[in-house]
């Protein structure tokens, strides 16, 4: 059986309003709120980036279940943010726990590259390459000041800890679906992405997600209404109740690992802490199908039982994912401004 | 462009790493080669120790002046931590506002970016404590 | 060991010398303290300078070769080296030349301080003064000295409830008298309320609880107390040369309220001088912050733990109350110009001592003791002057 051993998260404290960022540019507030379903998203302090959220997220893992470092054979950290251009996050993780020995890589796929760490992972570990491998998602994506992902990029980031023994959520099977789809981008030595509005929609998000879902679906024989949770990339609060909706889910069955409105879209964060907040309170025989989205495009389907292990893993000994969304502090667009360094810093 | 200056501290910074001396089991951070108090008979013998991340706030100040590197920051919140192995710790505490800061506090350690050499230099992360939530709401 | 006392003094004015540099102020301050020995360059045998960080300052090193060559001795080939001790250079410097004579090794030498800081903008500055810290576990981790100042201070609130307000009768004091020392860097009054609405250095510490960031230079010269009478009619006796160090950084210690260095130096020099708290006539404190003075009173003997203000709520600081602290105005308002400042503080005792202290004069002043400590009183330095 290969699956998650641990898992943690790591949400910054910080929230800007929706509301305060439209009466920055003059919107509605109505239209985050209602058009987006996001009412507010986290913002990293100042002295956050990618790398410090995965550190937090990872230890979290461990303070549930401690895997030591000598025992980790690979570290794949994906981002669309990593602190360096050139140096990689993975080596600083390494660090951080003493896996010395780990086959350590950093990943970029837009919003998918958390969950293609899981795979890579996985895969290593279904191959018996390694005993443990840890896949983390994490982001502190920004969007462009006044464009509309200025209301949903946003910050966090989930760790895994992907094994055989002692299994809380078994990996039942995971498959890809990938095409050129050029719906969000960025240019190397440009600040801020850029992305193609409403092309992002139908031909890139909705087609990707139910292709991958479609296929896994298939290939492991299974029916929307076999999944106790399903948990899609959420780019914005809408989206993946749409897509869950078009692929046979209920709101319910997604409602857990829905977390944009409170926090916006972490990016490489969001799938794997959408599926951290489901296995916060999953039961074992929990079935989850959890579907990431990356710009450019792709998406990794996963289908996960949780096990009766479960039981005995001490959830409680990290913080969990609605917890951390409901500690909060307000910050105003000025502050935000200065947390994300858009002020312009001379040394 | 300083590169292992800081290098040569990470893991002490990343992980709260300190040393133990052995023959008092006093524990130190940051780390020493040779305990004060047993002098010559510690040297060499003295082992690594990894603090638990913990402790209560014994001084802070608000920071309006800054050294280098720290300007963006300001205000910025600096205390010495007592931790219950034993040494105290110089940090920020950071994730609260200065009015809510206060002596006796419990915070336990995060990590976080402590400084950066310019915008081409080297990003240097380390520890910095935040409230622990959980101590202050039992 | 022999008597050492000091036969001439000397020192530049504290302040913005926009237009003198680092040797220009050395050389000055030297000169003058020749010129009040009544000797020559010639006539030096050794000089023992305190300088803390001239190379961060203005980028000038090896300080005592330049200042020996400048004041026109790089023919006399002389040894001239510079003492470092952070804020107590110059206090380490009159230590080591006062070895230097008591060992009989020299008969006359010269110590100098000198400081050079306003070429700089303030957050160098800042960074440079960190440096009397630990740099790799206090300062890195963003701690400013007055930082590490303004955490002594608050935790010295919370143990012993001292107020704001009472701590800033110590910065009241000092300007009234740097308002009486034309060679202050501040010679104004200041009030309570300029000290608690002045500008936030490090919370509880305003501005006006830490000492500015000065120029400037003082000099000593030193002679076998034997035949000092020779040159003076008024020597100074060092009766006690004193200094103890301790943790570097604060976090190291059992303590935040007071400063174990200050009173193992203080024990040493009250012993080495036979002298008692009570037999001094005029004190001149380490007031880098307020909080410093105030444990320093109180760890030589001054003051019971925890009440130092009451000495400066009772009016006794003033010069012409029962124990005159700081009557040259401190490094609060006479300024600090970090190496000079120990050497200042004995110039200032000199002069009282002689009788020459003008509208500040402390009345019948027989002994004076001079406290300069270097980090967060890291390094203590004492030293006991009295008339001959």
């Amino acid at each position: 059986m290969v699956g998650i051993v641990t898992y943690g998260s790591y949400i910054p404290i910080y929230r800007i309003k929706s509301a305060e960022i439209a009466r920055m540019w003059g919107d509605k507030p109505e239209h985050p709120e209602k058009g987006l379903n996001i009412l507010e998203k986290s913002v990293p302090a100042y002295d956050e980036d990618a790398a410090t959220i995965a550190v937090e997220a990872l230890r979290n893992a461990l303070r549930r279940k401690n895997i030591p470092g000598e025992k980790i054979g690979a570290i794949f950290v994906g981002s669309e943010s990593h602190p360096y251009a050139v140096k990689p996050t993975a080596s600083l993780i390494a660090e951080v726990i003493g896996a010395y020995r780990a086959h350590a890589a950093d990943l970029e796929f837009a919003c998918k590259a958390g969950t293609a760490a899981m795979q890579n992972v996985y895969a290593m570990v279904k191959a018996g390459m390694i005993e443990y491998g840890v896949a983390i998602g994490t982001d502190t994506s920004q969007g462009q000041p006044g464009d509309a992902l200025d209301f949903s990029a946003s910050a966090g980031g989930t760790a895994f800890i992907i094994g055989k023994d002692e299994v809380i959520a078994e990996i039942n099977d995971t498959v890809s679906y990938v095409t050129d789809t050029p719906d969000f981008w960025r240019r190397e030595g440009q600040r801020y992405p850029s992305h193609g509005g409403r092309f992002t929609g139908e031909p890139a998000y909705f087609k990707h997600i139910i292709s991958a879902a479609k296929i896994l679906m298939e290939k492991v024989g299974t029916k929307p209404e076999d999944y106790d949770y399903a948990v899609f990339h959420q780019p914005n609060g809408k989206f993946p109740y749409r897509v869950g909706k078009r692929l046979g889910f209920t709101k319910e069955q997604i409602k857990q690992g829905l977390l944009t409105p409170y926090i916006g879209n972490t990016y490489s964060g969001a799938t794997p802490t959408g599926l951290s907040a489901i296995l916060d309170v999953a039961k074992p025989g929990d079935r989850i199908l959890a579907v990431s989205f990356g710009s450019g495009a792709g998406s990794d389907a996963f289908d996960i039982t949780v096990t009766d292990e479960i039981e005995n893993f001490n959830r409680d000994a990290a913080p969990k994912v609605w917890d951390m969304i409901n500690r909060k502090k307000y910050i105003d667009y000025a502050t935000y401004l200065k947390f994300r360094r858009m002020i312009v810093e001379v040394d | 462009m300083v590169v292992p200056r800081f290098w040569r501290e990470r893991r002490h910074r990343y992980s709260l790493i300190g040393t133990r001396c052995p023959v008092c089991g006093t524990v130190y951070f940051p780390p020493r080669n040779v305990c004060p108090k047993c002098g010559r008979k510690s040297l060499g013998k003295m082992e690594e120790f990894q603090l638990s991340g913990k402790g209560k706030i014994y001084s802070y100040t608000i920071v309006h002046q800054n050294v280098l590197g720290y300007k963006y920051q300001k205000p910025y919140i600096m205390a010495i931590i007592e931790t219950p192995e034993g040494p105290k710790i110089t940090a920020q505490i950071v994730d609260i506002e200065p009015e809510e800061v206060h002596i006796g506090m419990p915070v336990r350690a995060v990590f976080r970016r402590i400084t950066e050499d310019g915008k081409a230099g080297i990003i240097q992360y380390g520890y910095k404590f935040v409230p622990d939530w959980e101590e202050l709401e039992k | 060991m022999r008597d050492v006392a000091i036969i001439g003094a000397g020192e530049t004015k504290y302040g913005e010398h926009w237009d003198k540099s680092l040797r220009d102020l050395a050389v000055e301050a030297g000169l003058k303290a020749l010129e009040d020995a009544g000797i020559y360059a010639e006539d030096i045998q050794a000089i023992f300078g305190g300088n803390m960080s001239a190379g961060s300052f203005v980028g000038q090193d090896h300080v005592g070769a330049l200042m020996a060559d400048f004041a026109g001795l790089a023919e006399t080939m002389i040894p001239a080296m510079r003492i470092e001790s952070a804020c107590a250079s110059g206090a380490a410097a009159l230590h080591a030349g006062y070895m230097a004579v008591a060992s009989g090794l020299y008969d006359i030498v010269l110590v100098g301080g000198v400081e050079k800081m306003t070429d700089l903008p303030g957050d160098m500055v800042t960074d440079i003064l960190a440096g009397a810290a630990d740099r790799e576990w206090e300062v890195f981790f963003g701690a400013t000295f007055p930082a590490l100042g303004a955490m002594m201070a608050r935790r010295y609130m919370y143990e012993f409830g001292m107020t704001r307000e009472q701590m800033a009768l110590f910065p009241v004091i000092a300007h009234k008298h740097g308002a009486l020392n034309p060679d202050a860097h501040f010679q104004r009054e200041i009030t309570v309320d300029t000290v608690l609405n002045s500008a936030m250095v490090a919370d509880p510490l305003t501005i006006m609880n830490c000492s500015p960031v000065s120029d400037g230079a003082a000099a000593v010269v030193l002679a076998p107390a034997e035949i000092a009478r020779k040159y003076t009619d008024s020597p100074i006796k060092i009766s006690a040369s004193t200094f103890a160090n301790e943790y570097i950084s604060l976090h190291s210690r059992e303590s935040l309220v007071r400063s174990v260095s200050t009173i193992e130096a203080g024990k040493k020099a009250y012993k080495m001088a036979k002298k008692e708290p009570k037999d001094i006539d005029l004190v001149e404190i380490h007031d880098a912050f307020s909080i410093i003075a105030i444990i320093g009173l109180e760890d030589l003997g001054f003051a019971k733990k925890g009440e130092a203000h009451k000495l400066a709520e009772e009016g006794q600081l003033y010069y012409d109350g029962d124990l005159p602290y700081n009557p040259s105005g401190g490094l609060k308002a006479k300024g600090h110009p970090v190496g000079a400042t120990g050497v200042g503080q004995v110039v200032e005792i000199v002069k009282q001592l002689r009788n020459e202290a003008g509208k500040r004069q402390v009345e019948d002043a027989k002994v004076g003791l001079a406290h300069n400590v270097g980090g967060t009183m890291t390094s203590s330095i004492i030293h006991i002057l009295e008339v001959m």
